[in-house]
């Protein structure tokens, strides 16, 4: 395997909440080669989102980040707003969860699209209008040269889930982050927008996070998935390992907890208690007031990630005796 | 068979809107629920499932009388239910009770949770005060909450905990009904399977009969005893879960469940569905589906297809199904 493209390491963000600093992330450490595709999986909370925020600088200046965040030979974490720009959009692209939201109500598709174009790649008039008709085909909008003179209201919600992946495509990014971004929308438009994620990501080498809440959008997407918690990646391996061997037991009861559609009903296995807040955090493992397999040397310390077999790391003590 | 808790029987909710600009404007008939008919025994859950727009919800507000139908009939316990407001309706309103989505937005944010578990039985004048603690206390209990619980604030709860405060406070009055709308799918998923295996403890302990509305067919196979598919303000499907899921007879409900992403799926090819459901403004005539649908033939085009019953005992409305 060679360099990554992008390799965070150590990455923590503690947010100013005034009385006191609440630490939201604890150190991640996540490294993404070039074409491949990874999910973040989690509950809400654990950290997900504010990973790539962080990455990004999109916190604002409430939030202290630490660690680093390497890409193309610079640390990201603490860049001038100036580089950081060049690279946002540019180089990594991030789609979000309520594609309405994140479009312009006053403005027309077309002129959002030649925005980005003009700022990512320097085009202009017929040439911009032509590039933003050509990506709004790509991502399969029938008609695209008529739809660039539609507002944001006069589309469906999957359509514009199309319009902002065409925009996130517009500077012909390296990496993909999609946060949630089909949770908005029903089950059969979701089919529809992962199928072009897929489709995109065949014909681009793109590099592709998926981050998401529901393991089978996760499992049938990606190649890797990182399963976080309470600000932590608690296991990180190949999506086969994942449903087969799970390491971790949040990661076995996140998968107990889950219906099947197939098979005899069963009764759900339900993880005990509630995700701890982010201030009131539990000594040693987050996870272990919950945990079935707790015993007293869980809450010594914070259990460091270990490498199982190449590719499979897990945060458990207990991961080490070969649970998996 | 006992007599049923509820029927439905041939409900119709249509809204009159004006279209295009204010000058040119002209008349037209939104269809949100176009003749949807389902019976509920005591004890049983039945699963509505369809995607925005389909009419469950409308169909859970019509059921309870929320909204006032323009045409069908609800019959609850053998009873015609009547108008909204009436005092027979107020009554029957004890049978029946809802719980909603987003539990913060079904509380009240300024008044402590045990009140408002009590507040359905000063409504309705039920026991002296301190008899409505113990009744509320009981409940909290009965939901897996603590007597402590009583005095706490919305915010001061969890999303699983303020969802089983709604519950409490639904269960109060001691229903025979409960309408579920999208119960949990604002709660994360470790909480979700919390919740959903409460629901099926309450209806075993206390004989609850509930009509479950969800777009999480995982979820509604789990807890249903019969599911109904909605598209477009109509059932187009409806039947055993276990049958229903791994074999769906409508092409609709084949899509639907196809477009489940699963972890470990049995290599089963996507169906993917072209374009989004059409605008219940402008339902297609003849089968409100053939435009999205793979298989459709002209009768589609020109004929409604009526819910009838198949081979395995389950209705579909779908003209090619056997």
């Amino acid at each position: 395997m060679g360099e990554p493209l992008i390799d965070i390491r150590g990455l923590t963000v503690d947010f100013d909440a005034g009385q006191r600093v609440v630490r939201a992330l604890h150190g991640v450490d996540l490294a993404i080669q070039g074409g491949e595709a990874v999910g973040l999986v989690g509950e809400s909370g654990s950290g997900k989102s504010v990973t790539w925020l962080a990455a990004l600088g999109l916190l604002g200046n409430r939030a202290r980040i630490g660690g680093e965040v390497l890409f193309e030979g610079r640390n990201l974490v603490g860049a001038p707003a100036g580089e950081l720009e060049a690279v946002r959009g540019a180089q990594i692209a991030m789609i979000v969860q309520d594609p309405s939201s994140s479009l312009n109500p006053v403005y027309r598709i077309g002129q959002q699209l030649g925005e980005a174009l003009q700022l990512h790649r320097g085009m202009n008039g017929a040439a911009a209008l032509a590039e933003a008709a050509r990506l709004l085909d790509r991502v399969g909008i029938a008609d695209a040269t008529r739809r660039l003179r539609d507002y944001p209201h006069e589309l469906s919600g999957g359509m514009n889930q199309r319009v902002m992946i065409a925009m996130a495509l517009s500077g012909q990014p390296q990496i993909l982050v999609a946060d949630e971004p089909t949770t908005a929308l029903d089950a059969t438009i979701q089919a529809q927008i992962l199928e072009l994620l897929q489709e995109i990501r065949r014909d681009s080498a793109m590099a592709l996070v998926l981050i998401s809440h529901d393991l089978g959008v996760v499992a049938e997407n990606t190649d890797r998935v990182c399963v976080m918690y309470a600000g932590r990646i608690v296991e990180d391996a190949p999506i086969a390992t994942i449903f087969e061997a799970p390491a971790h037991p949040y990661t076995s009861g996140l998968l107990a907890a889950l219906p099947d559609l197939e098979g005899p009903r069963r009764r759900l296995l339900a993880i005990p208690g509630v995700v701890p807040e982010p201030w009131n955090l539990p000594p040693g493992c987050s996870f272990a007031p919950r945990c079935p397999e707790f015993e007293r040397a869980c809450e010594a310390s914070v259990p460091p990630a270990i490498e199982l077999v190449h590719g499979h790391r897990a945060a458990c003590i207990h991961a080490r005796s070969g649970t998996a | 068979m006992s007599e049923p808790l509820l029927q439905a029987d041939g409900l119709v909710r249509y809204y009159q809107i004006r279209r295009g600009s204010r000058l040119f404007s002209h008349r037209a008939t939104l269809r949100a629920v176009d003749g949807v008919s389902f019976t509920l025994q005591p004890g049983r859950t039945l699963g509505l499932v369809g995607e925005s727009g389909c009419g469950k919800t409308t169909t859970a507000r019509l059921v309870l009388g929320l909204l006032p139908l323009t045409d069908g009939e609800v019959r609850l316990q053998g009873e015609t239910l009547p108008k909204a407001g009436s005092v027979r309706w107020r009554e029957l309103r004890r049978v029946m009770q809802m719980v909603y989505q987003d539990p913060l937005a079904a509380l009240d944010r300024r008044i402590a949770v045990g009140q408002q578990v009590m507040e359905p039985l000063v409504i309705h004048a039920i026991g002296a005060p301190a008899e409505r603690r113990d009744k509320a206390l009981a409940i909290l209990q009965a939901v897996g909450l603590q007597a402590h619980h009583f005095d706490r604030y919305p915010h001061e709860l969890s999303g699983g905990q303020r969802q089983r405060i709604v519950l409490a406070r639904a269960l109060v009055l001691s229903p025979r009904l409960l309408v579920c709308d999208e119960p949990i799918s604002a709660l994360d998923v470790s909480i979700q399977a919390q919740v959903v295996n409460l629901l099926l403890d309450l209806q075993a302990q206390m004989g609850l009969a509930y009509l479950f509305i969800s777009h999480d067919l995982r979820m509604v196979r789990q807890v249903s005893h019969e599911v109904a598919v909605m598209y477009l303000g109509r059932i187009v499907e409806r039947g055993d879960p276990d049958r229903l899921f791994a074999s769906p007879a409508h092409p609709y409900t084949r899509a639907l469940v196809s477009a489940i992403p699963a972890a470990h799926r049995s290599a089963r090819q996507r169906l993917i569905l072209k374009g989004d459901p059409p605008n219940p403004i402008d339902v297609p005539t003849g089968c409100a589906f053939h435009e999205r649908c793979p298989i459709a033939v002209a009768r589609c085009r020109a004929e409604t297809p009526v819910l009838r019953p198949v081979a395995d005992g389950r209705h579909v409305a779908c003209h090619l199904a056997a």
